[in-house]
Parts: structure tokens; sequence; C-alpha cells
């Protein structure tokens, strides 16, 4: 009788429970950010890790072995892993410090050149980005090519010595500020048969000749998004990451490391902090309807990273907790408008201030790095359902 | 798949059946023989010894094959008989909470079972069903839920005093189980029919408004069996009075997950699984139920938000992670 139920895989990796070891590294951390927020080096934020910008902060992460944790020593990272790495991202996420500036790099860029770089590309962009000096952007998305990011039409043609790119990267954050970025481009035709197919990411150093950067301001005005034009820009055979026509696979696996991180969950963790300072008095009942999903989620993330510390890609799980976790951080924002009678002002100060920027950087948490629909279309694949 | 799950799943399987009522002596004697019964009692106690991983995979297969036993109920009771230094007797258990009368409300399967066990503080007491004026009734999936009245009681002790506050967290933690079980056969029945139910010439599984509803019917699953699973775990690592926090922030997010997963199942289902002959309504009837038992999302939602607020804006990061 039991024909009536579909065989569903586990939705997400057994329960992790952090080991011993982590419980200083976490003391430190917190240690580090108590100091900074005491001597007021910067306020928290809400989505600091588009918006908070700081190279002295990333820097300083640096200098505590904080950045390129996972990188191996020879190559200037500090050989740790996943849980650990994971530890320090959410206490300062969590305490909504200034995390923008290495972000990128930190979390899919590193981990994609040990995947599929030559070992000078290593040499070359790994110890920086350890050392919290090199910064990178996203090129994936098009002005024709947001979710359909096989549709492309960025281009490198053959020539000698490498390639010459021509084409739009759009939605780039921090790109005026980056260093480089892996652009998704088409290196031969689309074939409409395998739409997949003939598709390579290239190491874009964004001061090369031809390379035009122009700001798109977001809806606060901030400059955090970038259009990026490549006109005839040589990129040289040793920029090219990986295997030419491998670039669909390459970036499944680089989104892979962008969609599973505590970020997906905590952007607007900083805002109910901030709601309970204000408060004098919180209806607990809904408070504990937050908190309670915030400790379902976090478990949840966690459980990623110990698949990812096993060495796994677990797709189908990091689709799902992206999902719940990015529209969680717009019901925080509810709860936090509705909980004080404060209204968001962005021409304010702390807490009014505090709950406009994330009422106008909300749109975005359920787009970026592939939109809840994508994700939704990822795991109804996972259920077999497509 | 560990063994205890595969036997599990296997056991519980077997068992379904969608047009049987009452209990299922069966069942409950397979469990005898397995030691899938009062799994995580001592071994000298007459229990298997299990730890709570065993237990997450035993009382989540018990609820995703909509068991007819009283397995939660039986481990509740052997606990408390256990840690009251009584001796524990086989056969299905209940447990009743003490009214300060002689009645006991809405005992699960208080009409079947051979003892109910009513924790008083730090008092335990074995009573005898057999003896009570018993009232039938049910919960919405049938389940019965019986008033007791006058039952003799045939056992006392005295517990550790923690009892009083480890019972309803032990209880909802088994709920909470049952319930991401539950939540799983939905989605599984779900699946099924959408990928077999024929409408506009091709499968409802390839529409996209039915994937869609289906993979946040998933997500509910997904959270529903990770908080559970990972209250299990802070239980086994930390005891329970400071599983506290854990285990009310899972029935809460179990109880949410219920009513999305089931209402969403039904609107994949269409009619059919609104009909008494369609089986969904095993697994959702039972969501709806349990949600409520053992603490409703209301009841969790606001212990932990007294334990938020308890900890301000500065301990409410470290009381996430459970390190101050």
């Amino acid at each position: 009788m039991t024909d009536t139920m579909a065989k569903v895989p586990p939705l997400v990796p057994p329960p992790v429970e952090l080991p011993e070891r982590v419980a200083a590294l976490r003391a430190e951390v917190r240690a580090f950010l108590a100091e900074e927020l005491a001597a007021d080096r910067w306020r928290p934020r809400a989505d600091t890790w588009l918006s908070g910008w700081d190279e002295r902060f990333s820097k300083e992460l640096a200098a505590r072995g904080w950045l390129g944790m996972t990188i191996p020593p020879e190559y200037g990272g500090h050989g740790r892993g996943a849980l650990e790495r994971y530890v320090v991202t959410e206490e300062l996420l969590a305490a909504g410090a200034p995390v923008a500036a290495h972000w990128i790099a930190d979390r899919q860029i590193g981990p994609s050149l040990l995947r599929f770089g030559t070992e000078e590309q290593r040499q070359a962009f790994l110890p920086g980005i350890a050392r919290g000096e090199v910064y990178f952007g996203i090129g994936m998305s098009e002005p024709d090519s947001g979710s359909d990011l096989a549709s492309v039409r960025s281009r490198a043609e053959p020539v000698d010595g490498g390639w010459e790119l021509t084409g739009t990267k759009v939605w780039t954050s921090g790109a005026h500020r980056a260093h480089a970025f892996f652009a998704l481009v088409r290196t031969s035709p689309k074939d409409e048969t395998n739409r997949h197919a003939g598709l390579s990411q290239l190491i874009v150093e964004l001061d090369s000749p031809g390379v035009t950067i122009r700001p798109i301001p977001l809806l606060t005005g901030a400059h955090h998004f970038n259009e990026v034009v490549f006109d005839k820009v040589f990129i040289p055979e040793s920029r090219v990451l990986g295997e030419i026509g491998q670039g669909w696979h390459q970036v499944t696996s680089e989104l892979a490391f962008e969609r599973s991180g505590p970020e997906r969950y905590l952007s607007t963790f900083p805002l109910l902090t901030a709601l309970l300072r204000e408060a004098h008095q919180v209806d607990e009942e809904r408070l504990g309807g937050l908190v309670s999903r915030y400790w379902t989620l976090r478990r949840m993330s966690l459980a990623i990273a110990g698949a990812l510390e096993a060495g796994q890609a677990p797709e189908l799980a990091a689709a799902v907790v992206k999902d719940l976790g990015t529209r969680f951080e717009n019901e925080v924002i509810d709860a936090a408008r509705t909980l004080l009678p404060t209204a968001p002002d962005p021409g304010g100060t702390g807490y009014a201030r505090l709950l406009a920027e994330a009422v106008l950087h909300a749109p975005g948490f359920t787009l970026r790095g592939g939109t809840n629909e994508v994700l939704r279309g990822i795991t109804a694949r996972g259920l077999g359902l497509r | 798949m560990s063994e205890v799950r595969e036997m599990a799943e296997q056991v519980f399987a077997d068992a379904w059946d969608v047009e049987a009522t009452g209990l299922d002596a069966d069942l409950w004697k397979t469990l005898e023989q397995t030691g899938l019964a009062r799994l995580t009692l001592p071994e000298e106690a007459g229990g298997s010894g299990g730890t709570f991983a065993d237990w997450v995979a035993v009382a989540t297969a018990a609820g995703q094959y909509a068991a007819r036993v009283p397995l939660v109920e039986t481990e509740l009771a052997a606990w408390l008989l256990h840690a009251a230094g009584l001796e524990v007797p086989t056969g299905p258990l209940s447990v009743a909470v003490d009214e300060g009368s002689d009645t006991l409300h809405r005992v699960p399967w208080g009409r079947a079972v051979g003892g109910v066990v009513v924790p008083a503080g730090d008092r335990v007491s074995l009573v005898d069903p057999a003896s009570a004026q018993v009232t039938e009734g049910t919960n919405v999936a049938e389940e019965p839920r019986d008033t007791l009245v006058g039952a003799r009681v045939v056992a006392e002790g005295t517990a550790p005093s923690t009892v009083a506050v480890e019972f309803p967290l032990r209880a909802a933690l088994g709920r909470s189980l049952l319930l991401a079980g539950a939540a799983r056969a939905a989605l599984a029945m779900s699946v099924r029919y959408a990928t077999e139910r024929v409408q506009f010439g091709r499968p409802i599984a390839k529409l996209q408004a039915i994937q869609q509803s289906l993979a946040l019917a998933g997500a509910e699953v997904a959270a529903a069996e990770a908080a559970s699973a990972a209250a299990a775990g802070e239980a086994q690592r930390v005891g329970f009075p400071e599983a506290a926090l854990a285990v009310a922030a899972a029935k809460a997010r179990c109880g949410e997950a219920a009513g999305e997963v089931a209402r969403i199942s039904h609107q994949v289902h269409g009619a059919i699984g609104f009909t008494r002959e369609h089986s969904l309504r095993l697994a959702t009837t039972r969501l709806w139920a349990w949600r409520d038992e053992d603490g409703s999302e209301s009841r969790w939602n606001r212990l932990v938000g007294a334990r938020a607020v308890e900890a301000g804006p500065g301990g409410l990061w470290a009381l996430l992670t459970g390190t101050p």
C-alpha cells in the first residue's frame, strides 16, 4: 500500500554538532568584534555583505587568519575546514560587520581557483585574497541574461596569445572597487540542442584596457551595482579559468559556494538585535516565532557546511535553505516594522535608518545568486517532478 | 542508512493500512520483538538502550507510516517509570497530565493500553485504565484521546524534581519527530500523485505552478526534519532542561510546517484528497492533530520569546548559537 508515496530523497544533510575546537575561535572573533564596536570603527547594519565595503576591516580579519581559511598554506591560506570558516562568517554577519570587500573572493573565488585554476593562477590570486588585499566581483548576469545564464552573449574570439572579449555584464556588485571577476562568456556559437556547451570562464582584471565600468544606483541611490562593458578586451591564454567549453560546469560549482552560506538567512539579523535594543516591551510570542525560525535555519545552514566540509556539493539542500532563508529575511523586516511604531527613515539615525536600508535592500534578497523561483525549480527536480 | 533506520522503515511501512482502525496489535508485537518499543530505555530496565539518533529514525518512521500504536507515549511512560525507580511493564502504555482531580483528559490510546503514567511534580503514578470509567474520544486524525475517571493507582514512586520540566519537553520532541514523518508522507504522496495525475494532456507535475508549490512544501518538510533531528541531537548532547530552547523551537517550527505541508498537499491532490477513501488523510489529519498536541506553536514560541527577551540584544546571538 505504501506505493502511494514517491521516493523523496533526503532534503538536508544530517545535523552537525560543531567540534569543541571551534569554541575558542568563536570567542576570539567575538572579542575582536566587541573591540571594533567599542572603538566605534563601524556601526552594525543590515545586508553588509553587499553594502559594507571596508578594506581596513577586511585586512584586520586577514591579519587574524580569518580570510582564505580553507585555502591551503602553500597559497597563503590557513588550511582550515568549512566548519571553522562557517563559525567566523556567521559571527561577522550576525554582528552586521562590514564584510563586502572580501566577501566574494573569500566565498567563491578561492574555492573555484583551487578547483579549476592553474598553479600560476592560484599563486597569482590566492595569497592576495587571504591577505584581504585582492577583491573580486561576479561576472555572470548580462542585460539579457538573468535567471537564464546559459543565454549569455558576451563572447570571446581566439586571437594570438589569448582571447578578445566583447560584451556587457550587469548588476556587478563592487566592480568599481574590485580587482577582477570571472566572466562567463561564449567561446563558441550557441547550439540550441546543447545550450550549456560552448561557455567558458575568463579571469578579467578590471583595469584592463577596453573595460568600462559604470555605476547602476540601487533603490537607495547607493553605488554598489555596476555595468561592465568589454570592448575588445584582450585576455591572455593564462587567464582562462579551467577549460574552454567547461564554463557551465564550472559556474554551477561556483554557485554551490555562492548559494550555501549563512548570509542567505542572516542579512537582516542586525535589525532584530536593534529591535530588542529599542523596544521597551515586545510581543514575546511573535519574537519567539522569529527566533525559532532563526534557530531552525541555522541548524539547516550548519548541516550544509558539514556536507561541504565532507567534500560534498549539497545543491538541493542549498536551494532549499536559500529559498527559506531569503524569504525569512523579509519576514524579519515585517516584524521589525510592525513590532515598533518607528517608521523607516533613510535620512534618520539609528533604528529608523537601519529599517529604511533593510526595506530598500529587501528585493535583492530573493533575487541574487539565483531567484527563489529558479531555486524551487532545483528543489522540484530533486523531488522528481521534472 | 543506519540499521535501526532501515528496520524501522521496513516495520512501519509493512504495517501501513489505509482501511484499518484501532490499535495495530500485530505491529505492536513486532515492535516488542525488534526492540523498537521502549527504544531509549536502558537495557537493564527492559529497554533497548538506543540513542536519540535512533529515536529520530524510529519516531519519524512511525509518523510517516501513520502507525496505529502509542509508540511515543510508551517511550515517555517508560522513561517516567524508570526515573521514579518503578518497574516498566511490557505492552503499550500511555501518559496523561495530572489536573489535580480523578479525571484524566484526552489520554492517548487510553482505551487500549495496559497502564497510564501520570507525573505530578516529582511524583510518578502508574494507573490502570481498566479500572476507570472510560469515555472514548479522538483527535482529528481519529486517534483515541479518551477521558478516564477514577483510575486506580497501581504503583507510585518519586523521581528527580527535573522530570516536571523534562516531561513536556520529551513529549514535544517526540511529537515533533512524528510531525516530521507525517510531513514527509504528505509530500511523498503529493509528488507521487502529481507525477501520475494527467490534466491538460500531461502530468500536473510538469506544470510550473505545481512544481513551485511542491518545492515550498519540500522546504517545509526539510525544516521540520532538520529542526526535530537537531533538537534530538541537542538533547543527547546537553540533556533535557538544557535543550529546552532547541525542543521548543523544533516543535514550533514543525507545527508551522505541518499546516503549510497539509495545505499544499490537499491543493495538489484536488477533490480526491478531500475524500475518506484516499490515503492522504492519514498524513494530513495527523499533521493537523499533532501540531496542537504537546503544545502548539503559540506555547513554544512564547517560551523561546521569553528566553530571547531575557538574553537581550547583547545575548540574542549567543542564545541562538548556544555559546555564551
